[in-house]
């Protein structure tokens, strides 16, 4: 059986994709961003996973104001990185997994969630920036990692999804995963904010008490997550900033108790707070269950703790 | 019609995308898709007035475009990810549109940025509702605080230094 194995949340702000594009990431104001994530490549490395499904939003590139969905699921082969005005971004096609990505589609949507499938997309920085940041650099004529199934949520017209919904979707994915035949370790990405406002005369708003608090409930208490409603995301952590609600659908798919590996939170990268975290499952009993021997109670969470270690002291 | 009111239109200096403003606005906003292509970006520079008359915007709308009055187009239901591609047309970066909305200049927008952006004190409200949520005053619920406090706090002191 496939099994999601890990979630990872981070941002997606497009200057970081310019950076990276442009040589930059050695100039200090960007180190300072990049370095926060030297570990997770390494943790990305070592975790191996088969497919990722990363949940992202699309910024007026594959979706104009001509087709809004809330949730839409990507099915094809491969997708290719979209021409957002300055040309598309020197990266490789995605390729994707389409038998997982129809089967996740035809359970889900049984499961009441009514997905727009895409059998034809192009992805933007909202997916390949945090790609990057995850799997490193790549060449434009080299290969991703691992397929990846996208799925682009409305984040940009008001109302988005709600958080609760947005966390139900995640349950019914871990579901449709788990029920899938073949042996494959899924990752599954959130993506966006953290606190950030580019519009408007309120534009460079940010609130690291918001999003601090937002990372410590992501591990411990979810359930207080889900509760916000989009007036506090707004208010508090910026108009933009409601795009923390799809960090939401990759908790959801993930157990009810995590371990908290890694985190790094900076700001600013241009005008939005980088926040990243990852949260593995914990080992559960047979084959699909990770590398890390079942262990109960305190020796669990002694074995979380020795990982922990290992993730930061390499 | 007037628009109706929304919880969100409290938010100071912030005009909520919302599906109204979506339908208003979805002149602008296809205009601004229309820029992605090269040749529609040399036509619309070589005659705006003419190029903009192609997309059925209101007066209103069509002035605010002109004059490069990007706060109003978000008003009039223009969405920052569209009117940012009218924004690279002009050869202007994301952070320099930032400035222009917030009425500040580049250098001192990225400085306020630099410090840490713009605090939340202040700006959560027009009407005086600037306590806040209870999500953030509320704290963290503290559940197994044995469970890996260690982790959390290398991860934060790591996180620390680096800002």
């Amino acid at each position: 059986m496939a099994r999601i194995i890990a979630g990872v949340g981070s941002s997606h702000v497009p200057a970081i994709g310019a950076a990276l594009d442009n040589g930059k990431t050695e100039e200090p104001y960007w180190k300072r961003v990049f370095s926060g994530f030297v570990k997770s490549q390494e943790w990305m490395r070592e975790t191996k996973p088969d497919v990722a499904i990363i949940v992202y939003n699309d910024h007026a590139s594959a979706f104009s104001v001509d087709l809004i969905p809330t949730f839409a699921l990507g099915c094809a082969a491969e997708f290719p990185p979209a021409d957002e005005g300055w040309g598309p971004r020197p990266v490789p096609v995605v390729k994707g997994n389409p038998a997982l990505a129809s089967h996740i589609a035809q359970s889900v949507i049984l499961d009441e969630f009514d997905l727009t499938i895409c059998n034809k997309m192009e992805v933007d920085h909202g997916m390949t920036v945090p790609m990057n940041l995850l799997f490193g650099k790549v060449d434009k004529n080299g290969h991703w990692p691992c397929p990846v199934i996208p799925l682009a949520v409305n984040v940009v017209m008001y109302p988005p999804p709600t958080g609760h919904r947005c966390y139900m979707l995640g349950r019914a994915i871990k579901k449709a995963v788990e029920s899938y035949p073949d042996d494959l370790r899924v990752v599954i990405f959130g993506t966006g904010g953290l606190s950030h406002q580019i519009s408007g005369p309120r534009a460079g708003l940010i609130n690291s008490k918001w999003d601090k608090n937002f990372l410590d409930n992501l591990s411990k208490d979810p359930q207080k997550l889900v509760k916000i409603p989009h007036i506090d995301y707004m208010r508090e952590a910026g108009a933009e900033g409601i795009e923390m609600v799809m960090w939401l659908i990759m908790r959801g798919a993930l157990d009810d108790k995590v371990d908290e590996v890694y985190r790094f939170y900076t700001v600013p990268a241009s005008n939005t707070a980088v926040g990243h975290i990852i949260l593995e499952n914990r080992a559960r009993g047979g084959k699909a269950a990770g590398k890390r021997k079942p262990a109960a109670g305190k020796l669990k969470r002694a074995a979380a703790s020795a990982k922990v270690h290992r993730v930061r002291s390499r | 019609m007037a628009r109706e009111q929304q919880d969100y239109d409290d938010i100071p200096g912030t005009f909520v995308f919302d599906a109204e403003r979506s339908r208003q606005g979805y002149g602008i906003n296809m205009f601004c898709m229309s820029l992605m292509k090269d040749e529609n970006r040399k036509a619309f520079k070589a005659n705006e007035a003419e190029y903009l008359k192609k997309f059925k915007l209101t007066p209103g709308q069509t002035e605010a475009v002109l004059k490069r009055d990007y706060n109003r187009m978000l008003e009039l239901g223009g969405n920052i990810y569209f009117t940012a591609k009218l924004g690279a047309t002009d050869g202007h970066s994301f952070q320099h549109l930032a400035a222009v909305m917030t009425g500040s200049t580049q250098p001192d927008y990225a400085d306020m940025m630099l410090k840490g952006g713009r605090s939340v004190e202040g700006n959560r409200s027009r009407s005086g509702k600037n306590a806040p949520a209870k999500f953030v005053s509320g704290g963290v619920a503290k559940k197994r605080p044995a469970a890996k406090p260690q982790a959390k706090t290398k991860a934060k002191s790591k996180s620390a230094k680096r800002k």
